[in-house]
């Protein structure tokens, strides 16, 4: 222990590994941490710079310390928490009650305000839509630094704008969520190898109405006939005949160790992987009775999983594509991302439900594709062209994973902006509420 | 286990409070701030998911006239109780104490005077019903006069040999008493602080603690392997110590 004086100003990294300078302040008591500054930061899994301050401020509130449970009730599933609650505490504690998340994204490392602030959504937003579908009312701690409750029923322009407002529109110190009653804590689930993206979006669109969770693993280093192939999962809560009558127990996790070397993403490794994997999976379709954080959250299996992609960091493109771009959009976008030629381990595609209540929601009726980048140098000029593309195809990008969408691509992708800034400047007319994000895409001060 | 609890709302006793709740110890809190002890007593209700109700009362380290009403209010709501665990205390670096005569006088008095007055009450409420156990949180800090926490150590130091001394006295009446040795923790005390080796997270430190509880040893240390640094720094000359800043 040496005597120096407490370091002030440390760093703070998002999970695609990007820095800045800067001190999360932590405490128990939100309401005392949350009065003077500009953004508060859940467990800090957002891939870009959502969570990061701006410039010219130090310091964030962490909201991770306050957890508590403050309202439970047993016949309705309705609970109240803190904003720092951890998604893994909350299905951890009512999974054996027979209760769940309603919706999930695909970790359980996640804050409570953080669902809200990026309007979460998971594997079954075409059946139960994003997490601002099942919130009940929240507590904010606006912009002039008064705490506000707010609800569909309560100031709904500001509850409304919050969800999927990326935290700018206040803290989230409360939430109050139903939870989904279940039939069982197990889960009953089918994968299905695809042979190309035709079937893929095909199959998914087949499967929403019979399986309320869907996604699928792209093999997105393949071209041609194969393009777009991979495996389809698919599942639903067990019905109580069908699951193990003892409960599930939470799993243990080992840590990835290092940052891995540049060559790991290579094209050859990559599609060598990506060939094993899907070759792996014989037979064609498999069916069977899963852990629920094993079906949900495959890749909280490692810690840190991020450092597979080495120092220089990477970002997710994830993006939604409607329903009238017509059938063939998704094998335009990933025509369009293999002729980029990035290898990628990780491609997701999902089926979206209609658009949430937010403001700012990210789904709409369509289907999304995430696909992971590490950070090169040409990595703006490929996300520029996506951005194009997928703004000419009518989609938008989600917020919560960008790093590198340029301010004007967001203003002609968004319709709905120009409403949730005035809501925002109603609240917070000096804009007091800021992150790197909303200087980057709102124009922000910095200074 | 029916267990009062001095310090639950906060840090490492709030984790070791939930451990308590969820494997069914029934649970009273004693603390400054009622909205604050009422919000945790939910918290913990909720995660034992059982019917048996949280009960708090005021109590603060800096006011002792509120020790025996708290204590007693406890032993009414919980007909009695056989475990009493203090983590509260207050931290100040060795710079800000030295800069402020007050605070250093107000955090010896909290951290030792009044913390053993407290003890005092709580172990003769034990000993009334043959014995209980005692835990209270001291520091690694008290095991020697070290540079980074030459006034802090030296209350966390009075207090372990309070702990060592009652443990003598009373263990064969019934009484166990457990001192407990933190390193470096990641909660809001020390947050903003730079972080020396071995830090830990409050959870395994809950762990560890309540097996102590459990077993009734008299000193754990958390992590362990304070335990091994603190055998080496316990037999280092008083020369090596002026030298290292440690």
């Amino acid at each position: 222990m040496s005597t120096s004086q407490p370091e002030l100003a440390t760093k703070i990294v998002s999970w695609g590994g990007t820095a800045v300078v800067g001190r999360e302040l932590h405490s128990e008591d939100l309401t005392a941490i949350t009065r003077d500054v500009p953004l508060a930061r859940g467990l800090g899994r957002s891939y870009g710079d959502a969570s990061l301050p701006p410039p010219d401020e130090l310091r964030v509130a962490g909201t991770r310390l306050a957890d508590r449970v403050l309202a439970f009730d047993t016949a309705t599933g309705v609970v109240r928490a803190e904003a720092g609650l951890a998604l893994q505490t909350l299905n951890r504690l009512f999974l054996g009650r027979g209760f769940y998340s309603p919706v999930t994204p695909g970790t359980q490392y996640i804050s409570l305000g953080g669902m809200v602030a990026a309007d979460v959504h998971g594997k079954n937003h075409h059946a139960s839509g994003s997490t601002g579908a099942h919130l009940r009312s929240l507590r904010l701690r606006v912009g002039d630094g008064r705490i506000v409750g707010c609800s569909l029923d309560r100031e709904s322009e500001l509850f409304r704008a919050t969800i999927g407002g990326m935290g700018l529109t206040g803290h989230v110190l409360e939430v109050e969520l139903q939870l989904e009653a279940i039939p069982s804590p197990w889960i009953l689930s089918e994968s299905l190898r695809i042979d190309d993206i035709d079937h893929f979006v095909a199959e998914l669109k087949a499967s929403a109405s019979d399986w309320p969770y869907t996604m699928g693993w792209i093999d997105c280093v393949s071209r041609g006939r194969r393009m777009g192939r991979g495996i389809l999962n698919r599942g639903r809560w067990a019905r109580p005949e069908e699951a193990p009558a003892r409960l599930p127990t939470p799993l243990q996790r080992p840590d990835f160790p290092v940052q891995m070397p540049g060559w790991v993403l290579s094209r050859p490794f990559v599609r060598v992987l990506n060939e094993g994997l899907y070759r792996v999976h014989v037979p064609k379709r498999k069916r069977g009775i899963r852990h629920p954080e094993t079906f949900f959250y495959p890749l909280d299996a490692i810690g840190h999983w991020n450092r597979l992609y080495g120092r220089r960091g990477f970002t997710q493109y994830q993006c939604v594509l409607p329903d009238e771009a017509g059938p063939g959009a998704a094998r335009r976008l990933l025509e369009l991302l293999t002729r980029k030629g990035r290898a990628s381990p990780l491609c997701v595609i999902k089926d979206c439900g209609p658009q949430g209540v937010g403001t700012l929601s990210f789904p709409l009726r369509g289907i999304s594709v995430a696909i992971d980048f590490a950070i090169r140098a040409d990595t703006q000029s490929i996300i520029d062209d996506l951005n194009e593309h997928v703004i000419g195809e009518g989609g938008r990008v989600y917020l919560a994973k960008d790093l590198f969408t340029r301010a004007e691509h967001l203003r002609r992708m968004d319709q709905r902006l120009e409403t949730w800034l005035a809501v925002r400047d109603k609240w917070d007319p000096q804009h007091r509420l800021r992150s790197a994000q909303s200087v980057r895409l709102l124009g922000d001060r910095s200074s | 286990m029916k267990v009062v609890f001095l310090g639950a709302t906060q840090g490492i006793g709030r984790a070791l409070a939930r451990l308590m709740a969820v494997r069914g110890d029934q649970l009273f809190l004693v603390g400054r701030n009622s909205e604050t002890l009422g919000r945790s007593a939910r918290d913990l209700e909720i995660r034992a998911g059982s019917d048996l109700a949280v009960g708090t009362a005021y109590c603060d380290l800096e006011d002792p006239a509120s020790f025996a009403p708290a204590l007693d209010a406890a032993a009414t709501a919980l007909g009695g109780f056989d475990c009493v665990v203090v983590t509260a205390g207050v931290f100040g670096s060795q710079e800000d104490l030295e800069r402020d005569a007050e605070r250093t006088r107000r955090l010896l008095v909290v951290n030792f005077a009044h913390t053993v007055v407290f003890c005092e009450e709580a172990r003769r409420r034990l000993a009334e019903r043959a014995g209980g156990t005692l835990c209270v949180f001291s520091s690694v800090a008290g095991d020697r006069g070290r540079k980074p926490v030459v006034l802090y150590g030296s209350a966390k130091a009075g207090l372990s040999r309070y702990l060592e001394g009652l443990d003598h006295r009373f263990r064969a009446a019934g009484l166990r008493t457990v001192c407990v040795k933190p390193g470096f923790v990641r909660t809001a005390m020390t947050d903003g602080r730079p972080e020396p080796p071995f830090a830990t997270d409050p959870e395994p430190v809950a762990k560890r603690v309540l097996r102590a509880i459990d077993r009734g040893s008299p000193v754990v240390y958390a992590p362990p392997v304070w335990a091994c640094v603190m055998i080496v720094i316990r037999s280092l000359p008083r020369f090596v110590m002026r030298r290292i800043g440690f």
